[in-house]
């Protein structure tokens, strides 16, 4: 059962990318917090700011982006943003480690996977380099790699998608870190290779009991994997709820109509619903609430003043002025992004 | 009934694979290995499969796109596998493709206008402002404002891209269309308003879809009828309400239920594969789904010979010996 002190408490994060005189708000202001043997799911779309929150929590933001001064970032207790290079590096890959979607680019081509590994366990830990390759075989097999010993000395174009995958998790997962960020781990795989993976992540999770932030698109893996669900749109956190909630009762327009536009399985043939326009550009998003281009209910009130997260049940906040004129939700008018035939995607 | 619009018969794909002295190929890949199928005019069939399936290479030989090694294409009564470049060409008027990408496939130095007018010149379906007018008009059908035509095509995003690529193939009047991963590359939100638009284009003009994709969900929305490639092979084919609600091979079963179903709520056996799809260099005796298959009768029988692709309810078809076991 997950502790109820959270392992990482993230508030008013903002990591801007500076390009001339234009500002990028990539995140913009996020807040939220996980906690131990917890897994939390951020969705969106592209230019919603997910993977940049995942690097920021990090700290592998380079300029010209920054992470603004007045962000925090707590993790085991510890003020993450103050750490100098040597102390964030013994954390990374020790306390808290990341699964990218990518293994190939991730990966070193011209070294085995099981120097890989044990390399990551030798730059944490004073073991000897044999050690360090028990550790990483050790590894190897627990991901469920069959002859992790002799696949420990193959090298990545050897193994197929699925067992790259495994090797990143393993690469993760060798320190046994509190936190684990995969970003879209298995978007690049097969459906057949995501069902493993992601039931790979279950069954560690299970066994070494570390949290997960998972961040991904896709909704169908959230429901699967995840405990509670952040949705991010235009640099912030728009919606979360714990996952069963989120499927019932969806609030924030954005939420719905992602849920809408998504093809289901055995779903009957209708029109799908879309949400007209793009997501803006993070150099200029709009005043006001971010999605009220797009949004269908959007009023005067929308353009002026920003929602702030409203609460809804002790653990539900939607970012939108519907829950505080609820009334509203029965006045729908055609979103102003379809209506000027502007920015259809 | 009247003739299908295109008909495929024993469609083969090799690659050679190693090339041993005198580069000669030592071994091949068969990557579409003996594909029939047919489509009817305005029909849209999904083909599904996994990386390294055949379904790409299937979409692209009949279009000669890639040169099939073995077997016919019928297109509208003519048979494509054996016309000569310039007959081809004619051709390629009534048969387009919509890439996953469409950003690699246009030329960032050409304007889009200029991108979607190509083909109308080039086919000599309209001239000057005429041909102008052909290029304003497509976009607007694509949802496009047609003031964007003096654009290029960094100005645009990954929708608006795919939008511009319906165009263009649109714009030599086509009759049918290879759709290979058109959305797959789109956020959710887009991804439906090019479904949307794909569909509504389809009812407008007749227009006959192969729609290729890994996402089964979309497959299941857009297609009419459904085929499951593995291998190279076509292992299921059928009405696409019979194959999501009813498949027969152990493989599709498989693939169905490994999709991610957007609701925490909901329950159901899940089949995980085991292990990857065998190497197309060097594929297994008979049945080439055996080394994974669920099936509780699988013997050595499967290993014996090739199942042939068989009708086993009406218009629904499997290549599998076994009585058809069912998960639910």
């Amino acid at each position: 059962m997950a502790d109820l002190t959270p392992l990482l408490r993230v508030a008013d994060l903002r990591t801007y990318f500076y390009d001339g005189d234009a500002v990028a708000r990539a995140v913009d202001g996020v807040s939220f917090e996980i906690r131990r043997g917890e897994t939390v799911g951020i969705v969106g779309e592209s230019g919603s700011g997910k993977s940049v929150t995942a690097l920021s929590l990090l700290r592998l933001i380079r300029p010209p982006g920054q992470i603004e001064p007045g962000s925090r970032i707590e993790f085991e207790g510890q003020d993450l943003l103050s750490l100098d290079a040597d102390a964030i590096r013994a954390i990374r890959g020790q306390r808290i480690a990341m699964i990218f979607q990518e293994p190939m680019s991730a990966l070193n081509p011209v070294l085995t996977v099981g120097d890989q590994v044990a390399e990551v366990v030798r730059v944490h830990t004073k073991l000897s380099r044999k050690e360090a390759w028990e550790r990483a075989v050790e590894m190897l097999a627990l991901t469920g790699i069959p002859a992790a010993r002799e696949r420990a000395t193959q090298y990545p174009h050897q193994l197929s998608g699925g067992m790259r995958q495994r090797v990143m998790i393993a690469m993760a997962l060798v320190m046994h870190p509190a936190l684990v960020i995969a970003d879209e781990p298995t978007t690049a795989l097969d459906v057949t290779i995501q069902a493993q993976i992601l039931e790979l992540l279950h069954d560690l999770q299970e066994k070494l009991g570390m949290s997960i932030l998972l961040i991904t698109h896709d909704l169908g893996v959230v429901a699967e994997m995840a405990e509670r669900v952040i949705v991010m749109y235009g640099g912030e956190v728009v919606e979360e709820a714990s996952v069963g909630e989120l499927f019932a009762d969806a609030r924030h327009p954005y939420t719905q109509g992602l849920m809408r536009a998504m093809p289901q399985l055995g779903a009957p043939h209708e029109r799908l619903l879309t949400i007209p326009g793009v997501v803006p550009a993070p150099t200029a998003w709009p005043s006001g609430c971010r999605f009220r281009d797009r949004c269908e209910y959007a009023w005067d009130r929308c353009a002026q003043e920003h929602p702030p997260l409203y609460q809804i049940g002790t653990a539900h906040v939607s970012r939108c002025h519907l829950e505080d004129e609820p009334a509203r939700r029965l006045t729908r008018t055609t979103p102003l992004a379809a209506r000027t035939g502007q920015g259809t995607a | 009934m009247t003739m299908p619009l295109l008909s495929v018969q024993n469609l083969t794909k090799t690659f050679p694979i190693q090339t041993g002295l005198f580069g000669r190929p030592s071994s091949v890949v068969r990557a579409v290995d003996r594909v029939s199928l047919t489509l009817e005019r305005a029909e849209t069939l999904g083909v599904v499969g996994e990386s390294g399936c055949g379904k790409t290479t299937l979409g692209r030989c009949i279009l000669r796109l890639i040169e099939p090694t073995e077997g016919t294409i019928l297109f509208d009564g003519v048979d494509v596998s054996t016309l000569g470049r310039l007959e081809l060409r004619t051709l390629r008027r009534k048969m387009q493709i919509v890439f996953q990408d469409p950003f690699s496939s246009l030329n960032p130095r050409m304007t889009v206008g200029a991108a979607v007018k190509e083909g109308i010149l080039i086919h000599q379906i309209a001239e000057g402002a005429a041909a102008d007018r052909r290029v304003q008009s497509l976009f607007e059908e694509v949802g496009l404002n047609p003031a964007y035509v003096s654009r290029y095509p960094h100005e645009f995003s990954g929708g608006q891209r795919q939008r511009i690529g319906i165009a263009r193939a649109l714009s030599v009047e086509p009759t049918f269309i290879v759709c290979d991963e058109a959305v797959s590359a789109l956020d959710v939100s887009v991804q439906a308003q090019v479904i949307n638009l794909l569909q509504d284009l389809q009812r407008e003009r007749g227009l006959t879809y192969l729609f290729i994709a890994h996402d089964l969900s979309v497959v299941e929305h857009i297609a009419d009828r459904v085929a499951v490639m593995y291998l190279g092979k076509i292992v299921e084919l059928g009405p696409a309400e019979a194959v999501y609600r009813d498949p027969i091979m152990p493989y599709t079963q498989a693939l169905l239920s490994a999709v991610p179903i957007p609701d925490p709520t909901a329950r159901r056996t899940r089949i995980v594969l085991q292990g990857d799809p065998p190497s197309p260099a060097d594929p297994p005796p008979g049945c080439v789904f055996f080394s994974r298959c669920q099936h509780p009768a699988k013997d050595a029988a499967c290993t014996q010979t090739v199942p042939p692709l068989e009708e086993k309810t009406p218009d629904h078809f499997a290549a599998c010996i076994k009585q058809p076991s069912t998960l639910r």
